[in-house]
This record gives C-alpha cells, structure tokens and sequence, in this order.
C-alpha cells in the first residue's frame, strides 16, 4: 500500500505574543500514513496533535519540513492556491464542536455544501446527498434543523458532509470529545465503517483509550514529537511510558500491569474485558 | 424567561401557495402590496378583501393562525386609525367639540387604513412568512438578485450571511440561556431592580456571549474553508429552482387584479386622501 500522507521533518511554532518565547507545537515530526489505514493519535493537550491535523489539512503551514500529500508536495515553493483547494478535495477534517462546523438550517443542505462548493451538477450533488446521508444513517433526519438534532447526531451530518464529497481521507480532530457516551458510540461506529467497509483512511485524534484501541495504529504524541508509534498492542504493553506523558492506558492493561507488577504472569495487551477476565483466571490456575 | 422562538412562522402544508417557486412568491408579494396601495374606493377594498380571503383559502393555513399573529400588530392598526379620525378635514362634518373636528371622510378614511394594514399582513404572510421557508426565501431571494452580482453587489454573500445567521440564531439563544443558568446559579440577578440596574446586569451575559460568537465563528470559517468554501464563484445548488406556468399564471392573477382595482377606482365614490 502507498502512503496517502507523508511528513517530513515537519515543525511550526505558533507566533509569540509579546515577551514570550515563541511555542513551538511540532518539533521536527515524521510520519506516513498508509492509504485505507485507521491511526489513532494520542497526546495530552498541548502536544501538538491538533496542530499536526491542521498541517494535514492545509489549514496551517509549516514552518519548516514538508507534507506530502498522495506523493504531492504541499510545502514545495511553486504549490498555488490552486494546488492547495486541490488537495483540500482529498483530506476532509471533522472538528470538535458539531455546532460550529454545520453551515445550513436544513441537514440536507448542509451535507451539499461542500458537493455545492466544489461545483458540480445538482443531480451529482443530489445523489451524494442521500448516499452520504444512508451511510451514516441519517436519511430520516434529512429535512430537520440540525439545531434540533443531539451531538451524536450532529456529528454524524458534519461526517455525511465530508462524505459527500469523497474524500480518501478524513481526519477527526476530537471529534467525540464534547459527545455523552451514546454519541459518542454511534460516531465511533460511523468511523469504524467508513474505514472498514468504504476504504476511507482515518485519522482520529482522541482522548479515549477505548477508542484508540480499535485503530490499526496508535501514534502517541508529547511536546510536538511522537514518541511512541505502533500497534496498539505494542504501545499499550508499555503503560508506564505513557503515564509519563500523562496519559491513561485502557482499564484492562491498568488492572494487568498491576497484578504483573505483584508477581502475577500476565501478558498486557489486552484490552476485552472478557478476555482480560480469561486471562487473570487462567494466570491464577497455573499459581 | 422563556426564550424559545421560532424563526419565521412556516406553516407545513402542500397547497399551490406552498409549492411555489420561492421567486415568484416574492414578486407576487410585491405585486399585492402595489395592488393595495392602488385601491381608492370602497369597492377596490371589497374586492382586495375578497381577494385576500381567497389567499387564505388556497392557502390552507387556519384563519385563527392568521388572526393571531395579527394580535402584537393592534396596536399599531388602531393607533393609525384613530389619527387619522381626528386629522382628516373633509365635507361632511359629524362632531363637532372644541377643537376637534370629525368628519365622515376621516371615519371612512380610518377604516380604509387600518384595512390596508390588516390586507398587507395577510398578503405578505401567506406569500411569503406562512408558505415558504426560510431558507427557500434567502435562496429565492439570492436568485432573484442574481443579476446585481454582475454590478459586483455582494449578492451571495448576502444570502450566505442571512444563512448562517438563521442558522446560528437558536444555538445562540441556547447559549444566552446556559449563560444567564450560570450566573444565577452564583447569585446574578435580572429580575429586580431598576432599569439602570437590570441593564447593568446583562453585561456579564453579554460579554461571555460575544467572546463564544466569536470563537464559533473562526471555528465556522476553518470548516467551511476544509470543506472548499472560497465564496459564490463555480458554487452549483443542489436544490435549483425551476419557475413554473402555475407561478406566472399567480403573478399573473395578482397584475390582473391591480387592473381590476384601478378599473373600479374610476367608479369614484368616497375616495381615500393618501
């Protein structure tokens, strides 16, 4: 598989305001991201990981490095404005809060938006409509005010939005951050499909443990590096790195961490409860 | 306080009014509005009374719905009328005390007014408010102006504006609402007081409320921006309208009645002064 997007050596301090020193948000970060992949990206806030979602989208620009988008060079010194929309067709972004991400008082309106900006025939933009609306399984709720709608739901229309206009690639930036735990399920869900059944790769940006553990890869974040990349597995084996970081790790590694650290023989990759509950039980057979 | 508005009163229903090219409504209702400042004599208001009872009908919207919203509106009607009673000189003299002089044409001339009102409401409600949208009326509006864009007058992003603010009116409110729960619950007080003092304490609603506007709408332009927004140029609809006959044959009707109200001007009788 190729790499949908590439960063190389990418780093972008925010300008300094009076008589501080200049933050810098990304120091010097590599990353590839394989096409149809589904990466999850940790980090405690302030480490740079909506900035780095705001690189991949070409909201901001790095100050130095580069990205590459589907072997494009954006940071290249000829890319145009032109080149820029051009990219922006590829990456969609969905943000935090689902209220100021919604532009039309009627749902469907809103998920032709972005089909409407990119200037296609309405009976184009009419049938991506319906098919983004299914897909995430808001067809019923086509005619409603979306300031009627739960944050679950909303979230759900700022996603058929992207949808609709086929993007390859869709970054999350916390989008499940301000949810209650049953909006948070349906986005969750609405994700995992769009990866697994449409090949659409995903970057979400999250908090949640829970969540990062269903990705394909979990890239951790700390002061604009990445310090730990992999599986989650891999990076969920090692809770003590990520406590440093002030980070959780799942409960079900926490609990097991602990009764390895008390003698018990465990493994900690796990992350079902039941088989964490399998694994405890047999693990105190063999004492 | 209860802060639950509507925005617009649309009425859902499926009559020729409602399935109206948004275009035509809003010409049509300019057309009506012309066509009842034409009328000068009784028997033009008969028949712009007929007419608009007719609207109402094909409508499909209960008069009692119509009635009420007229309702915050009396006030203004009788105010007018009752002016005009006082201050219309005229032939026929009927009270005659004091200072004040009343004649027959400014009774006549007060009803006929405070018609007009009434008639105007209707019009422009059932056309526009009760049968359309509101975002069928930004977008038919948009349309309409289309023209003008070629003069560089900023038509699209007149229509955008009107949309995001209808859009951001009820988060707002809910906002206004959290904000104001807040500071109660520390203690704030809007209720008592004098005026001075109540509209001292809206300043710490209104000062969370404009820094939260802001903030959305930064976070607005980065979204609409991801989502290739660069403003109306190469922008397609989804929904384009298309103006069919049944919309000419309405605009039609409404010019055939200014005709027939002019007609009936020439009949004379008592004639309305403005």
């Amino acid at each position: 598989m190729s790499a949908i997007i590439k960063i190389e050596n990418l780093s972008f301090a925010y300008p300094a305001e009076e008589g501080q020193q200049p933050h810098k948000a990304l120091d010097n970060v590599n990353l590839e991201i394989e096409e149809g992949s589904f990466v999850a990206i940790l980090g405690h806030n302030g480490s740079g990981k909506s900035t780095l979602a705001k690189m991949l989208s070409l909201v901001l620009m790095p100050d130095s490095g580069s990205v590459w988008l589907d072997g494009k060079n954006m940071s290249a010194e000829d890319i145009t404005e032109e080149d820029i929309l051009q990219a922006r067709r590829e990456v969609g972004m969905v943000f935090q809060n689902p209220d100021n991400q919604i532009v039309a008082t009627v749902v469907e309106e809103d998920v032709a938006f972005g089909p409407e900006n990119l200037g296609l025939p309405s009976e184009e933009i009419r049938r991506r409509v319906d098919e983004a609306l299914a897909m995430v399984g808001m067809t019923k709720y086509a005619r409603h005010a979306p300031h009627k709608l739960s944050g679950g739901q909303k979230q759900r229309i700022a996603i058929a939005g992207i949808i609709a206009m086929r993007r390859r690639c869709i970054i999350f930036d916390e989008s499940t951050a301000m949810l209650d735990p049953v909006g948070r399920k349906e986005v969750m869900a609405t994700i995992e499909r769009l990866n697994r059944e449409e090949g659409i790769t995903v970057l979400h940006i999250t908090h949640y443990m829970s969540e990062a553990v269903r990705a394909d890869r979990v890239v951790v974040m700390d002061q604009g590096s990445i310090i730990m990349d992999g599986t989650p597995k891999e990076v969920f084996s090692q809770p003590e790195k990520l406590w440093e970081v002030r980070l959780d790790v799942p409960q079900t590694t926490e609990l097991l961490y602990h009764m390895k650290k008390n003698g018990l023989d465990v493994r900690l990759d796990i992350f079902d409860p039941d088989e964490c509950a399998a694994e405890i039980a047999s693990a105190l057979a063999s004492l | 306080m209860n802060l639950d508005i509507t925005i617009g009163q649309y009425c859902e229903g499926n009559s020729v009014l409602h399935r109206m090219d948004p275009r035509a409504k809003i010409v049509a209702a300019i057309l009506y509005i012309v066509v009842i400042f034409l009328a000068k004599n009784l028997f033009g208001f008969v028949l712009l009374c007929a007419s608009a009872a007719l609207l109402i009908a094909v409508s499909g919207i209960p008069a009692r719905i119509i009635l009420k919203s007229m309702k915050p509106l009396m006030f203004i009607i009788l105010f007018t009328a009752v002016i005009n009673i006082f201050w219309m000189q005229g032939e026929t003299l009927l009270v005659h005390f004091w200072i004040i002089n009343i004649y027959a044409e400014g009774i006549f001339n007060a009803l006929m007014i405070a018609l007009r009102i009434i008639l105007l409401l209707i019009g422009t409600s059932i056309f526009m408010t009760y049968t359309t949208t509101t975002i069928a009326l930004t977008d038919g509006l948009e349309q309409l102006l289309a023209p003008f864009a070629k003069l560089k007058l900023p038509v699209h992003e007149f229509s955008m504006m009107m949309t995001i603010a209808l859009r951001f009116i009820p988060t707002l409110v809910e906002e206004t609402q959290k904000i104001m729960n807040a500071q109660k619950a520390r203690g704030a007080d809007f209720s008592t007081g004098s005026l001075m003092q109540r509209a001292k304490a809206l300043v710490p609603i209104l000062v969370p409320l404009f820094i939260s506007a802001f903030r959305r709408a930064d976070e607005l332009a980065t979204a609409m921006e991801c989502r290739c927004y660069t403003g109306g140029e190469g922008r397609t609809r989804m929904n384009v309208l298309h103006a069919r006959v049944s919309d000419f044959i309405v605009c039609l009707l409404v010019i055939a009645l200014g005709a027939a109200v002019v007609l009936l001007n020439q009949l004379g009788g008592f004639s309305l002064s403005w």
